[in-house]
């Protein structure tokens, strides 16, 4: 009992690090329909700014508490301007060219930056520093601890956040007329491109926090990290309904509590025949029966028909 | 449809051009009338594992720059060494393609490459042009078994180490109960393989086996898993990104068992990433330490000072030029044909341990020693020969 | 969306491959000479990059040749059905691992009563089943993935093409059927009529080194998987798929049965993929997992896109270009860097893969449709600018 008790909240924090970065594929989606296959990179730009933040101001001799807040308010700047930029660059020449190109030129902006960052923090792997007590708390025998509470609660609070920015505020309005039709919102004196820039810019702010925090989870960064994340996460969006704030939530939390349920299980249920190795097979096992028999994903939208 | 032509003629310049330019810049040193040896290195430079290439070409360069200032003299002429470092990205097919690249600039020798996915595919084309290889760190048992007379390796392979490391786990550490957890790599598989075999021979229980990957971060499910077994002892068949945040969660996870690694856990690196929770942790190195070895500390100290702290396997790369060189002395010649009987023959102290090859170019006697974390270091612990 | 559903279905009423009929006629002759005259220069081709850039360069070609295969046959899901294939690697891989376990010793430590020597089939015999089941993996992934479009097929296909390699990268238990990580290595070379291409053959006194040998089969398998796609192109079924890109609902409408047409497509690009992952099991002698990454997929992708999808000359410049291009930018890196600046500054690996990626994206700003987009897409791309 102890430990599939364990095994819930593994899968729960788990899961919430993969919605934190689903909500930024979300977003972007939702009003452009574009994968932003960059995603996953600009989380990990976010981690090692933040973290090259804190070393250097830790090393000024700032508290920690001080130093955190500061670091994450840089690094989330920093990912903003990346994530204007790309959009600038890659995405908005491309807005009325054919589908799949702007999937091209974001695996182009995924490799640059990854080559970047190995160029920038070098290709060893990056520790991040222990600052704060990191209390383990137990639960009917189970533990969790500090941050690992810090990330379910950010990834809630979060998501509410961008629920309330998207459908309680003069912006979201906008960013739902963009969603539903460009040429429309422009004619009803929508501007645009700035809607789409602040989205980017938004999206990629998400990715900061989310960096830090895996950092901090994990306590480590490295220029590779973004990879199997942001693959991951984008999983994470589709299973929930790509474009869905909720759903990517759902997602996120479903695909981290299949993954630990399976890796702690599959053993025992197939009698030993199949082991953790097969975790991922798993997890792509449900996201396709999920899919056969709701194309659209638990929460999307039943048209999700673009060209 | 006017553009098409242009575009394949400027692809094609292009191709011409870059290529012919790129053949002409290895010619320069040979200008003094010197004797220019080449030496390849291949080792990932890029991707996932690129600071492990990165280390693997310092520790070649090193030795090639130590045997140049030396003035090494063969067939009466002074030995200019030159490097050739290629990234084959941990790609089987890039491998080949650098292999052959590396043919083709007539390299003397190649000391690569990292991975035991690469090195094997890349030994068939150094063994059809007669090129000697000298792996410093592919593991693989298989690499040797394929019948070159062409390969080589300066490291204990994964039945050599796995065999030290599973009966240590059990006759010095008093483990009965053991969970093996491998990444499933060709090292990590490898390694742990060998491990259950010696830990189950010598009389421990195997309770349970996870997998995770080589990309992995997050191993909570896994180590819970394993925590509901109650095992003694966690063996780790993986490299020290997984190995350091595995330390933590382990911990955090209120898991206490010993937990034990190879050689890809036995670094800097995971101290660093693992924090408080590395010490008590095992692992292993193949070869005597450094500090025992003449000149193992001078390198070290060296190393450090021109590059960066040792990775791993930069001084079995150290060692393997060596051999190489001294096969040439002996020989007296740095045509691959005249110095590889010589090579077969090596009996070199090196760095790392004394090597000497076996028929199939295999490290003769493999010694492995094994290292705790203790303050914040790694201590050597002892050494064992293989059995 | 419902915009962009609207906007499809009043520009694009008309399936448009009815006018591709109209090309034939009298630029047929004249293309069949252009291609007696690059025949030509193909053959010399191993020979002329010999000579000129050493022999390394004749092996990138081959795989170039290799990765064209891929390429086109990733074109006839992507490019002519319209369907987003993450995942296509994965039948390379199953085409690989046929001719790796049947052609090598390998099986003997799994089974060693049944095969105490592994098994050694001709080449020849296991590339036909190869093709088979690579086209059956392909109907398999795509009968649940019907009712599925866009992005979400291709996080589906992505799924799948991961379910392979791990699979792959596991079974070497309980049965040590794949030997798991550590790959297959000692794979027979292919051999035609008893002559085997892994040894240096002379022909009317020309001597052909191995990679020449495995250059002209992989060129005739590239040439013949060109020609199959062409034929399909033209055809009934290359118009209904076209049709299917265009507007399933529609395509639909017309009396076209999508289901079985997108099988089809499933199925043929597949067995393609089954074709060259034979031939590179043949050609490189050993199997691994690694070989078969997402990394594969997306750069098959890239080669389709980049080139021009649905458009077979394009697809093949892709295929070059990008197989290509990497081993340039190794070559000329540092090279460059030296004429320019005197000495090294950047490393020249980490420049190279970013130079890569600058790559990726300048063609598609440039030239969104491709570098060399099928005729009749480019109308109605330059048709779709109106609208907007």
């Amino acid at each position: 009992m102890e430990i599939f008790l364990q095994q819930i909240i593994n899968g729960l924090v788990q899961g919430s690090v993969y919605a934190l970065v689903a909500l930024g594929y979300t977003m972007v989606y939702g009003i452009l329909g574009l994968i932003n296959f960059a995603h996953g990179e600009v989380v990990m730009v976010g981690a090692m700014l933040a973290l090259s933040a804190l070393t250097a101001l830790i090393g000024w001799g700032l508290s920690p508490l001080l130093a955190l807040p500061i670091s994450l308010t840089l690094a989330m700047a920093g990912c903003m301007a990346l994530g204007y930029g790309i959009e600038r660059i890659a995405y908005r020449p491309l807005r009325h060219a054919p589908r799949l190109a702007p999937l091209i030129t974001a695996i182009g902006v995924s490799i640059l930056l990854q080559n970047l960052a190995m160029m920038i923090w070098g290709r060893g792997y990056r520790a991040f520093p222990q600052l704060i007590e990191n209390r383990p708390h137990l639960i009917g025998g189970a533990i969790i601890n500090d941050i690992q509470i810090i990330i379910v609660v950010l990834a809630i609070v979060l998501m509410a956040a961008l629920m309330v920015v998207v459908h309680r505020t003069r912006l979201g309005r906008a960013m739902r007329a963009v969603a539903e039709n460009q040429h429309a919102a422009q004619l009803m004196g929508v501007d645009v491109n700035r809607v789409i820039s602040i989205t980017f810019m938004i999206g990629s702010a998400l990715a900061a926090v989310a960096g830090l925090m895996v950092s901090a989870n994990y306590g480590l960064a490295h220029y590779y990290m973004g990879f199997l994340l942001g693959l991951k996460a984008f999983t994470a969006a589709v299973l929930g309904g790509i474009g869905n704030l909720r759903g990517a939530m759902l997602g996120g939390l479903l695909l981290g509590l299949i993954e630990s349920l399976g890796a702690g299980y599959i053993g025992d249920i197939t009698g030993g025949f199949m082991g953790s190795q097969y975790q991922d097979v798993f997890a792509f096992l449900v996201l396709i029966a999920v899919l056969v028999f709701r194309p659209s994903g638990l929460l999307g939208e039943q048209l999700a028909e673009r060209a | 449809m006017s553009t098409r032509p242009l575009f394949l003629l400027t692809i094609a310049g292009l191709i011409l051009m870059l290529s012919a330019c790129g053949k002409s810049a290895s010619d320069q040193a040979a200008a003094a009338g010197d004797l220019v040896v080449r030496i390849g290195s291949a080792a990932p430079l890029t991707g996932p594992q690129a600071h492990m290439g990165k280390d693997n070409e310092n520790g070649t360069r090193m030795a090639i720059d130590d045997a140049n200032a030396k003035g090494i003299v063969i067939g009466g002429k002074k030995v200019h060494f030159e490097l050739i470092s290629e990234d084959d990205q941990a790609d089987p097919k890039t491998a080949t393609i650098v292999a052959q690249k590396l043919v083709d600039e007539k390299v003397n020798g190649v000391i690569g490459h990292l991975n035991s996915g690469t090195t094997i595919p890349a030994a068939k084309i150094y063994s059809d042009s007669g090129i000697p290889q000298i792996s410093p760190s592919a593991t693989a048992v298989a690499y040797t078994n394929q019948g070159f007379k062409t390969a080589f390796r300066v490291m204990a392979n994964d039945a050599q180490q796995g065999d030290v490391l599973g009966t240590y786990a059990v006759k010095n550490l008093g483990a009965k109960r053991i969970a093996v957890i491998d990444d499933r790599t060709a090292y990590g598989q490898g390694l742990a393989d060998e491990f259950i075999k010696a830990a189950t021979a010598a009389g421990a229980e195997i309770v349970a086996h996870e997998y995770t990957s080589d990309k992995s971060v997050d191993f909570t499910a896994v180590l819970t898993a394993v925590k509901g077994k109650q095992p003694d002892l966690l063996f780790f068949g993986g490299m020290d990104a997984q190995g350091g945040p595995m330390a933590r969660q382990l911990k955090a996870l209120a898991l206490n068992a010993k937990f034990m690694m190879g050689d890809g856990g036995r670094t800097p690196e995971f101290i660093k990433l693992a924090g408080d929770a590395a010490t008590g942790v095992y692992g292993s190195l193949p070869g005597v330490p450094l500090d025992k070895m003449p000149g193992g500390k001078a390198f070290e100290t060296r190393f450090v000072a021109k590059y960066q702290p040792i990775q791993l396997y930069a001084p079995y790369c150290y060692d393997a030029v060596n051999v190489m060189i001294a096969a040439m002395q002996k020989a007296d010649s740095a045509d691959p044909a005249k110095y590889l009987p010589m090579l077969v023959n090596t009996s070199y102290d090196g760095i790392t341990a004394k090597i000497q090859f076996d028929a199939k170019g295999d490290l003769k006697g493999g010694t492995v020693t094994l290292y705790q974390v203790q303050k914040g270091q790694w201590q050597a612990l002892e050494t064992v020969g293989a059995h | 969306m419902l915009n962009a559903l609207k906007r499809l279905l009043l520009t694009r009423a008309l399936p448009s491959p009815v006018c591709g009929r109209g090309v034939g006629g009298e630029g047929k002759t004249r293309s069949v000479l252009m291609l007696c005259l690059l025949f030509g220069v193909v053959l010399m081709l191993p020979f002329v990059v010999d000579a000129l850039l050493g022999r390394g360069w004749v092996r990138i070609v081959d795989f170039a040749m290799l990765y064209i295969m891929l390429a086109l046959g990733l074109n006839i899901v992507v490019g002519y059905a319209g369907l987003l294939d993450l995942g296509y690697i994965a039948f390379f891989a199953v085409g690989a691992y046929c001719y790796a376990l049947t052609g090598s010793p390998h099986l003997a430590l799994a089974f060693p009563q049944l095969f105490p020597d592994g098994v050694h089939l001709s080449f020849w015999i296991v590339l036909p089943m190869a093709a088979v089941l690579a086209g059956g993996m392909g109907v398999l992934l795509g009968a649940p993935t019907l009712r599925l479009r866009g992005d979400y097929l291709a996080i589906v296909t992505l799924g799948f093409g991961e379910i392979i390699r791990i699979f792959m990268n596991n079974l070497n238990a309980p049965v040590n059927l794949t030997n798991g990580p550590q790959g297959i290595s000692r794979i027979d070379p292919i051999s035609i009529a008893g002559v085997s291409l892994n040894t240096t053959q002379t022909v009317f006194g020309i001597e052909l080194p191995s990679v020449h040998l495995y250059f002209y089969l992989f060129l005739g398998f590239a040439a013949l998987v060109a020609f199959v796609s062409h034929r399909l192109e033209k055809s009934r079924i290359g118009r209904a798929w076209m049709a299917i890109r265009e507007d399933e609902v529609a395509a639909s409408a017309m009396g076209i049965n999508t289901r079985n047409l997108k099988l089809l497509a499933f199925a043929m690009g597949a067995m393609f993929g089954g074709v060259s992952g034979t031939l590179f099991a043949g050609f490189q002698g050993f199997v691994s997992p690694e070989s078969f990454s997402l990394m594969e997929s997306i750069m098959v992708l890239c080669m389709v896109v980049l080139g021009g999808m649905g458009h077979i000359y394009g697809v093949i410049l892709g295929g070059l270009m990008l197989a290509l291009l990497p081993e340039i930018l190794r070559h000329s890196v540092v090279p460059l860097q030296q004429a320019m600046f005197g000495k090294v500054i950047i490393d020249p690996e980490s420049l190279r893969m970013l130079l890569f990626g600058i790559a990726l994206i300048a063609v598609m700003l440039y030239r969104p449709a491709g570098l060399w987009p099928s005729p009749v897409r480019r109308r109605e791309l330059a048709s779709d600018e109106v609208v907007p």
